[in-house]
């Protein structure tokens, strides 16, 4: 009995609760759900770029036997869209067509085959209109608008100034502007998009099994587009191949399935192509950035000017925020006072872009970082010192009102700096080798949920019962990241006892609690802190019980998770005998565990939609680049990265590295090689081998330090981890380059027919130098 | 026009009719009911649906299901013997070399592949034997862990 103590899952590296099936193939994706019955749904799509649509005839698809449903926009007459403001897409495209490969159409077939064959049957006719495939047109007076709410074309222009910008221009020793440009990048998720839509004639109701993050968005939006009430709809979320932003709002691909499935009175399944995956989008926009920054002799920035263009695709998504969070996410990592943004989202005749993780942070950190470096080495000051010169120094709100509570940049900085041999290395390198810097930041949950309706942010309930099995229920969107293994060490943490007493149950309507959805890295914290929240009442429900039973007052009963006792010299009550008291008279036990957002972390009000921003704790990270450019190809070999991430407190130390790795690793395939391209708004891209994914053979070796600045109102302390440190390893890449070969990359991805003349000018330039 | 062929699937025996072209991961997925095997790209781009074909990693979704009469298919859901996962199935989970796991079932098939090849691969081997197949997730740092774990264990073993 001496052994007996609480069981502790916090900090302990954690393999994911459901690694057995992932590693079985056990785990059922939206495309596995292969029913006997089930029809197979396509997609016809638009052929053209921009185009009022004249006629579309389905009448000889619909007589093709094995046709069990055809449908286009005159099924549905209701928008959608994951901004209550912004919903301006259709499922199928009505009257207009606005990027090619647009839905216009949509069969249900007994085969694929059949499917086929009808979606060749359907006759569209199109009287094409101007598009536009780059801002600037799209922007130029007389242009044709894409929406008629959208006058410029412009999705949102975000302008704010704050601090006095010109007074930080003049105290400057230097200013310097120069011009970025990130080419438009997409998440290539694992698993392209697929959709089950099962709907019960009989009872008039329907059941979705979507490849979503948001499974309530689906929900709600499902109810919106079939005019359903939203009771007759239940959404189960299946295992998802990951999304990194595309599937943070709900997709035509799952309310096409709908729409057809209940046309047809039956099941249908739509397994979407990688093509179609490229197609349906929502990644990070093409993005021009003009920075200039003021930087005083020791370093410190004293004004910055940022002025932003994104190409944001063909409807709304996301657009908003992403251009808002591109201005707001300039502060909150370094001590900034004096802020000029002007930003501009504009509507393009491309597929739609959406929040990829990082959300909008991503090309404004590049532009920022690689300036910086630029400047410090202008200064001869050491880029390391200057990104310390410019700490936040006390605790609090920012200068637009961002709340930062908990702050270990500096202890990544040192430890970065320390593990790549930054004092002792650099320079030393040999020829064509460098060593280059920078830092990132994210947010932790968005604090505002864009469908405020008054409920806490997140809420899980516990089931325990005769069996003294617990059974955590969630609506938290497990999509790889580790969702419901955290959650499960939150609730076994508090109670003290092991995870295999756990059981979890995630997103499922009709059983799990609402949950909003794995985005802006919310979940550890938000549904974290929800499930620490319901263990505490669920054990004071149990020691209450215990109390009872061993006739002593409850807060002289000790908890040692499978033993309840009164006192070292009381053999105490098993865990099922602590579980049985506590039924006696009520039954079976469900509580519940909330989380709210403090008001003072929702953002500031200085500019319109300064919300966008606003988050209970900010993530850190400083990252080291070693880089080898190839003299004769210029092709940049990433040797070695060196990364710390102040994540506040490790819940899965494993999931942890895992995340940090991953998404260093995403800011290089970004850095490197990705890049969509289009003809005239066809995407010539949109497969695996012309997108190019870092392979294996190209991936570098990575040191990951975890760094714990315990915030004060996370989960045990912690903080995102799962995004902050994508964004630096780009600028710290790029920087890596101009230490290895002095040539300064301000375009992405940084692929060696962009390099290579960029090298060839300098070595001109220093030819030309030595001769005078 | 169907053919029929006859092979071992996990070595199960299976007959079964099939169009001439069938591609092998329909046939696992659809026919079979082994789902186990992904699809993740519109042909031989991303190493998903890799699977063994007389012991060696190969595409399904680039192979014909008729080309595969007499021969003997292998695919994730026969690697578990007894209730217990194999030694590079519990190095993918206990590394957590798997995060989503969509592109889980063909790393660890491309990885058998790679060690009844090569037992005790060093880390070039093992990326060169893994080159085929893109996971989106894990930067492949762990991986590359998880194989390194299972063949130590497989050559104590």
């Amino acid at each position: 009995m001496d052994e007996l103590a609480p069981v502790h899952s916090i900090g302990v590296p954690t393999p994911l609760v459901d690694g057995p099936e992932k590693v079985s193939g056990r785990a059922l994706f939206a495309a596995d759900f292969v029913a006997v019955d089930a029809l197979v749904g396509r997609i016809k799509r638009s052929a053209v770029a921009h185009a009022r649509i004249v006629s579309i005839d389905t009448a000889k698809a619909a007589r093709l036997p094995g046709v069990m449903s055809v449908v286009t926009g005159a099924d549905c007459p209701h928008t959608f869209g994951v901004l209550p403001i912004a919903m301006n897409e259709y499922p199928l495209a009505r009257e207009r067509v606005r990027y090619r490969g647009e839905p216009v159409a949509a069969v249900a077939a007994i085969d694929v085959q059949t499917a086929q064959r009808a979606l060749d049957l359907i006759e569209v006719r199109y009287e094409e209109l101007p598009a536009y495939f780059e801002p600037a047109p799209a922007r130029a007076s007389g242009a044709v608008q894409l929406h008629a709410e959208r006058p410029g074309n412009i999705e949102r222009d975000v302008h704010f100034e704050i601090g006095d910008v010109p007074a930080g221009f003049a105290a400057a020793a230097l200013v310097r502007e120069a011009t970025y440009h990130c080419a438009e990048v997409c998440q290539v998720q694992s698993e392209p998009h697929a959709a089950v839509a099962e709907y019960d004639a009989i009872r008039d109701r329907m059941t979705v099994r979507p490849s979503t993050q948001v499974p309530y968005y689906v929900h709600l939006m499902l109810s919106r587009i079939l005019g359903m009430e939203k009771s007759r709809i239940r959404v189960v979320k299946p295992h998802i191949g990951g999304g990194f932003g595309c599937r943070t709002e709900t997709l035509n691909i799952e309310l096409i399935a709908a729409l057809l499935a209940r046309k047809a009175r039956g099941t249908v399944r739509i397994v979407a192509s990688r093509e179609e995956t490229f197609i349906t989008h929502r990644g990070r926009p093409d993005q021009s950035v003009k920075l200039k920054i003021g930087m005083a002799n020791d370093g410190r920035i004293t004004a910055v000017e940022c002025e932003t263009v994104q190409r944001g695709g063909a409807y709304s998504g996301y657009g908003i925020v992403t251009i808002l969070y591109a201005g707001s996410l300039l502060f909150a990592i370094y001590d900034l006072q004096n802020v000029k943004y002007d930003g501009y989202r504009v509507l393009t005749n491309t597929p739609p872009n959406g929040a990829f993780r990082g959300h909008g942070t991503v090309n404004v950190r590049f532009a920022f970082e690689s300036l910086v470096d630029a400047m410090a080495r202008e200064l001869a000051l050491d880029p390391v010192a200057v990104r310390r010169a410019n700490l936040i120094k006390t605790m609090g709100l920012t200068a637009n009102d961002l709340l930062v509570n908990s702050y270990g940049l500096a202890e990544c900085i040192d430890k970065v700096e320390t593990a790549s041999g930054w004092k002792t290395r650099r320079g030393k390198l040999g020829p064509n080798r460098g060593l280059g810097f920078a830092c990132s930041h994210y947010v932790s949950g968005a604090s505002r949920p864009k469908h405020w309706t008054g409920e806490p942010h997140a809420t899980i309930n516990l089931k325990v019962d005769f069996d003294g099995s617990i059974t955590v229920l969630t609506g938290a969107a497990e999509i790889g990241q580790g969702s419901s293994t955290v959650l499960t060490q939150c609730v076994a943490e508090v109670l003290g006892i092991d995870m295999g007493r756990l059981r979890l149950v995630a997103s499922d309507s009709a059983i799990t609690p609402k949950d909003n959805g794995s985005y802006s890295s919310r979940v550890t914290y938000m549904v974290g802190n929800a499930a620490i929240a319901a263990a505490r009442n669920l054990k004071s429900v149990l020691t209450a019980a215990a109390a009872r039973k061993l006739g002593v007052k409850p807060e002289d009963v000790e908890c040692l998770g499978e033993v309840y006792r009164a006192g070292a010299q009381d053999k105490g009550l098993t865990f099922d005998e602590v579980v049985m008291a506590a039924l006696e008279g009520t039954g079976t036990i469900t509580v519940k565990g909330t989380f709210e957002t403090l008001p003072e972390s929702h953002g500031g009000k200085k500019y319109r939609g300064a919300a966008i921003g606003g988050t209970m704790a900010f993530s850190y990270a400083a990252l080291a680049v070693e880089v080898f450019v190839d003299p004769d190809t210029a092709e940049v070999k990433v040797e070695k990265v060196w990364v710390a991430h102040d994540c506040g407190k490790a819940l899965n130390p494993l999931a942890v590295e895992g995340q940090v790795q991953g998404s260093v690793w995403m800011g290089m395939g970004q850095a490197l090689s990705e890049g969509t391209q289009y003809h005239e708004g066809l995407p010539v891209t949109a497969n695996m081998l012309d997108y190019r994914v870092p392979t294996i053979v190209e991936s570098p070796p990575m040191e990951v330090h975890i760094v714990e600045a315990a915030d004060p109102h996370g989960p045990f302390g912690a903080k995102e981890a799962g995004e902050g440190s994508l964004s630096g390893f780009i600028p710290a890449l790029a920087n890596a380059i101009y230490d290895a070969i002095g040539v300064r990359v301000t375009e992405l991805p940084v692929t060696p027919d962009k390099l290579l003349p960029l090298m060839e000018k300098a070595a001109k330039d220093r030819a030309k130098a030595v001769r005078s | 026009m169907k053919s029929l062929i006859s092979l071992t699937v996990n070595g199960r025996a299976r007959d079964d009719a099939v169009a001439g072209n069938l591609l092998l991961v329909d046939y696992l997925r659809e026919i079979a009911g082994l789902t186990g095997t992904k699809i993740g790209c519109d042909g031989g781009e991303c190493g998903a649906c890799t699977v063994l074909i007389d012991g060696r990693p190969r595409h399904a979704c680039l192979t014909l299901a008729a080309t595969c009469h007499g021969r003997a298919v292998e695919t994730i859901e026969g690697l578990e013997q007894g209730g217990r996962l194999s030694a590079i199935q519990r190095g993918f989970h206990e590394k957590l070399g798997a995060q989503c796991g969509f592109c889980t079932p063909g790393m660890v098939m491309a990885a058998e592949g790679l060690l009844r090849a090569d037992p005790r691969p060093d880390e070039a081997a093992i990326r060169a034997g893994m080159a085929a197949n893109i996971c989106r997730c894990t930067g492949y740092i762990k991986i590359i862990e998880a194989v390194q774990a299972a063949a130590a264990e497989l050559s104590h073993g």
